[in-house]
């Protein structure tokens, strides 16, 4: 489509956990490509699949959970194939993570600055004075005051939003390809949320990095990214620009979400109109089309097929029966 | 013609500290919170972690004892009083509904134990019936009863911990951030039945929530705490519409508004730092160490309420010069 280079390319990426009650197919054939330097989000509801799949990226499925189809091409490496000592060299330096919860994923008995220097002591050749001068300049990078005295600081002396941002400082020293946020702002409060994702944005822009939002938030989404995939049940249901998602919206599940959502600016009070249902148990996926049980507009096939991708653009596809309707017209179950 | 329910006057809530060797520090949680609730209508309080929503919701149904201060429900002072008599109009539905559910009991001895408690069935039979019917009002069913709460998801668990508060007939309900931890498309499910359940009980709810977009969807008036006080309280319309007080206004506009084009013309106002420590909160207005507007004078003083029209009332020294 452009002169972008593609970092990332995803194929029919199927991931299972293979738990005492069953297999559980928490990833289930997942495509998508991003270019250099995009923002893609991905959302949808727990247990859609959005975490495995991205985590994937990284070769961080362990067992239980299983590749069992598929492959992930990342920066010209085939992360699917690569042992565990090979991807560790890509860990942190090409392509980072960052969490929800910044309490747990620092470790409580080291300094700041000692797991910031981790990273760099791993993939770098730089002197420990080097480190050092390294980590405290990460520091200020992030936007943290008194760069120096918070890197001999532990992590219980930091508060929500100064924690996440050590981990962001963390994920960026090696200024990596590629960030996965994984709802690295859904413990944190609207003001510290807001100051951190302008410190992504700023951040991506002087890296020149691209970014997965893993989110449930579709403000956040709105306010970042350029491309989103929407999840149901293991499978990305539709995905598109925002704007074709907001604006152009082809899934059913899609329109729900946003439905479902109170517009702040609404000037009288209107009803709020929920996804009706539960969401799927993955163990016991219902055949067809996983969202059909709890779809204003199912039709017979959707009970016992699965739809496939119609595509709308070369960007913008979606997984529903509805849009395949020519075909299928008149055949309208109950 | 409307009817004060609940009356919260000045109300402090401390929590000591031990801070070295025989000194005891003071958390201030909750510094002087005023405000009342007419019957039937929904307050909702927002704020930040740490700013004292909760404590208020709790402390005001006395699950904390307060330190100071006076609360006033139906014209009866309960400061001090036995509070068995108020639990039975007074609930709360809590926000975790992973931790708010014992384990070992079944669902039906979960939503029987207020009813127990209060005598509120004259026989097992009629203990049932009314187990169940509360199962119904909240759509669960009666096959629901005999099952335990991990066999729920999330948003059936939060249906649960509506219906045990609704078991003994409340008027009132604190509602403490009942949707945080549930998924989008079923947060909208439990807002809707909170509402339908509001208009055919005529209950009255205090809504604790830090999504700005929830609360002003169901309340009435909406109050904004920072650092243990009420800063700005009003309409929830005439709150998002005409914000008074900067941080309502940062608070406001730092909210993602979920459309691509709203949400890229919005103008954050974005603050700097994080909240003070509840331990020791700065001198005058609290909100001061991240006020862009912050001049001598809030360092000094501390605001007081004044109103602004249309019972929209807001404590900050610079309203009108900004």
């Amino acid at each position: 489509m452009n002169n972008k280079e593609l970092l990332l390319d995803i194929k029919n990426l199927s991931i299972s956990f293979f738990t005492p009650s069953g297999e559980v197919k928490a990833v289930n054939d997942v495509s998508y490509h991003m270019y250099d330097g995009e923002v893609l989000g991905i959302v949808g509801e727990s247990g859609s699949g959005k975490s495995v799949s991205s985590y994937s990226i990284m070769g961080l499925i362990s067992d239980p959970g299983k590749i069992v189809n598929g492959s992930i091409m990342f920066n010209n490496h085939q992360i699917d194939k690569m042992t565990e000592k090979e991807l560790q060299k890509i860990r942190g330096k090409e392509v980072s993570i960052i969490f929800q919860d910044p309490m747990s994923s620092l470790n409580p008995v080291f300094t700041i600055g000692h797991q910031i220097s981790e990273v760099l002591k791993l993939h770098t050749k730089l002197s420990n004075e080097e480190i050092k001068k390294r980590s405290i300049e990460l520091l200020e990078l992030v936007g943290m005051n008194e760069p120096v005295k918070r890197y001999s600081q532990y992590p219980h002396e930091f508060s929500g939003g100064m924690r996440q941002r050590a981990m962001i400082a963390m994920a960026l020293a090696c200024e990596p390809k590629m960030l996965i946020a994984d709802e690295a702002t859904t413990a944190l409060d609207v003001t510290i949320q807001a100051q951190i994702l302008e410190l992504m944005v700023e951040l991506k822009d002087k890296i020149g990095m691209s970014i997965i939002m893993i989110t449930h938030d579709l403000g956040v989404v709105a306010s970042m990214c350029e491309k989103l995939a929407v999840m149901y049940a293991g499978r990305i249901v539709e995905f598109g620009t925002v704007e074709d998602i907001f604006y152009n919206t082809k899934h059913q599940y899609t329109l729900g979400l946003l439905k479902s959502i109170p517009k702040i600016n609404a000037d009288e009070h209107e009803r709020l109109i929920p996804i009706e249902g539960t969401p799927v148990d993955l163990l016991y996926p219902p055949e067809g089309c996983p969202f059909a049980p709890r779809c204003e507009k199912t039709m017979k096939i959707c009970l016992t097929q699965m739809p496939g991708y119609t595509y709308l653009s070369d960007e913008h596809y979606s997984a529903c029966w509805l849009l395949d309707k020519e075909k299928f017209e008149g055949e309208k179950g109950e | 013609m409307t009817k004060k329910l609940l009356e919260v006057n000045g109300l402090k809530q401390y929590f000591p500290v031990k801070d070295g060797f025989l000194k005891t520090n003071y958390v201030k949680a909750v510094d002087g919170v005023t405000f009342h609730i007419d019957k039937g209508e929904t307050l909702g309080l927002v704020g930040e972690s740490g700013c004292g929503k909760t404590t208020v919701g709790r402390t005001l149904l006395r699950l904390y004892e307060p330190t100071e201060g006076q609360i006033i429900y139906d014209g009866v002072d309960i400061t001090n009083v036995n509070m068995l008599p108020y639990r039975k109009k007074m609930q709360i539905v809590f926000q975790d509904p992973y931790a708010s559910l014992n384990p070992r009991m079944t669902v039906g001895d979960i939503v029987g134990e207020p009813i127990d408690i209060h005598n509120l069935a004259k026989n097992a039979k009629i203990r049932k019936e009314k187990i169940i019917s509360l199962l119904e009002t909240v759509g669960l069913n009666s096959e629901h009863a005999n099952r335990y709460p991990h066999e729920f998801s999330g948003g059936q668990r939060q249906r649960i911990g509506i219906a045990r508060a609704l078991a003994v007939d409340p008027e009132f309900i604190v509602c403490d951030e009942p949707i945080s931890a549930l998924d989008v498309s079923i947060q909208a499910q439990v807002i809707n039945m909170l509402e339908d359940l509001q208009k055919e009980m005529g209950l009255t709810y205090l809504f604790i929530a830090h999504d700005l977009s929830i609360v002003k969807h169901i309340s009435n008036r909406v109050g904004v705490m920072y650092l243990g006080k009420i800063v700005e309280l009003a309409g929830s319309d005439d709150m998002y519409r005409n914000p008074l007080h900067p941080y309502t206004q940062s608070l406001l506009s730092a909210i993602p508004i979920p459309d691509v084009r709203l949400c890229r013309e919005q103008e954050r106002i974005i603050l700097q730092g994080d909240v003070p420590s509840p331990l020791n909160p700065p001198s005058g207005c609290s909100f001061r160490t991240r006020c862009p507007y912050a001049k001598e004078i809030c360092a000094k003083e501390i605001p007081l309420f004044k109103e602004y029209g249309n019972n929209h009332i807001a404590a900050c020294h610079r309203i009108g010069e900004i």
